[in-house]
């Protein structure tokens, strides 16, 4: 029985550690990951973010208690953080703890941000925060930050309309 | 020990998979239609701002030795490297070390660096001017750093974020924009630069050719305002 509970203990462990921050070196890693094998009529909303960006953190709350379902649709969040590789261990574990968010989230330390910014969005600047919203064959990008919970679902019904 | 460990990782494993099939995949053939790059975009957000080939304002703004800058000040310039960036982004502080050395290699060459903050400091106090003065100081800026107070020039340029290069030459319509967009392709490492685009623009301008890159994206801070 104590080697149960004990199986038990570290299982939860390792799990809470693998889901706790997954890092992408490169971008190929991050879109093969959560840009393909999309599942049909699920809302993916993916922010990009960063610990240090004040804007970012202020709009996190509204991203964390989106709807689980808009207009019939399941939502699925996933906070893509661009922390620099350096600042993973003493920054961003430690926030993505206190914080004890619930959404995936991954970091992005691919340096070489011209090459993939385009990729995720055409008029991307690369500002954050910005968020991608995917819906089947369409998307709209926001390169905003967002100030109400309401705000974000609105712009999440124009791409299901 | 090393038994537990095996039994764990392989109901580790296990869950995992289990995971996996319970989710509705599409296959491989559709993942291709399904993928954001071929998804149709449908709004956007509208950024106005310069273009390569523009000619780009000039402006009259506080340097933070108090006195009034403008780029007629400089006669002698062939052009300049307007740089917005700002005291509290740390895209922003990661460059200032090359933004220094892009000061000390061009200026004597023409192109001086015209470093210019856009934020507004009322949210972000470490923005402010007075900031700017001890930042200036503490890293021993060699160039103008500009406030832009009030934010009339950001916008008519279109920098959306620092650090936000605009390489400008000057002609006899104005200082006409040659290259947008970010100082090299590694913000995190500057050692593991491969392409250093700022210096390659202005080192085609230098020998009278256009820059091969003109336009490139990074990762920076929203201009706050």
């Amino acid at each position: 029985m104590k080697k149960f509970i004990c199986i038990i203990l570290v299982l939860v462990s390792f799990s809470n550690a693998f889901s706790q921050v997954k890092e992408y070196e490169t971008y190929s890693a991050f879109a093969k990951a959560h840009l393909e094998n999309l599942e049909e009529d699920k809302v993916y909303v993916i922010n990009f973010w960063a610990t240090w960006c004040a804007p970012c953190i202020k709009e996190l709350p509204y991203f964390e208690s989106l709807s689980k379902s808009i207009d019939g649709h399941k939502t699925e969040v996933l906070l893509v953080s661009l922390d620099f590789g350096n600042q993973i261990k003493n920054k961003l574990y430690p926030f993505v703890e206190k914080k004890q968010l619930k959404s995936e989230v991954v970091v992005l330390t691919d340096g070489n941000a011209n090459s993939w910014i385009e990729k995720i969005y055409p008029s991307w600047t690369g500002a954050i925060p910005a968020t991608l919203i995917l819906h089947n064959e369409q998307l709209v990008f926001y390169e905003k930050s967002y100030h109400s919970k309401d705000e974000l679902e609105d712009d999440i019904k124009k791409i299901l309309n | 020990m090393k038994t537990l460990r095996i039994a764990v990782l392989a109901s580790l494993l296990m869950m995992l998979s289990a995971c996996n099939q319970n989710t509705k995949k599409k296959s491989n053939k559709e993942v291709a239609q399904s993928n954001a790059v071929n998804a149709k975009p449908i709004k956007s957000t509208i950024v106005y701002g310069y273009k390569v080939g523009d000619i780009a304002t000039d402006f009259s703004l506080k340097n933070i030795d108090d006195t009034m800058v403008s780029l007629s000040d400089f006669p002698e310039a062939k052009g300049f490297i307007v740089t917005f960036t700002c005291n509290h982004c740390p895209y922003s502080v990661a460059y200032e070390d090359r933004i220094i050395a892009l000061d000390k290699k061009y200026k004597s060459q023409g192109y001086p660096v015209i470093a210019i903050n856009p934020n507004n400091p009322r949210n972000y106090p470490t923005d402010s001017f007075e900031n700017m003065k001890i930042r200036a100081k503490q890293k021993g800026f060699t160039f103008p750093y500009l406030f832009d107070d009030g934010q009339k020039i950001y916008p008519q340029y279109g920098a959306t974020k620092t650090p936000h290069i605009f390489l400008l030459q000057k002609t006899d319509d104005g200082n006409r924009v040659e290259y947008i967009g970010a100082i090299d392709d590694n913000v995190q490492n500057a050692n593991a630069v491969k392409r250093k685009f700022a210096e390659d623009a202005i080192d085609a301008l230098l020998a009278g050719k256009q820059p091969t890159i003109t336009y490139t994206k990074a990762i920076g801070c929203s201009i706050k305002i």
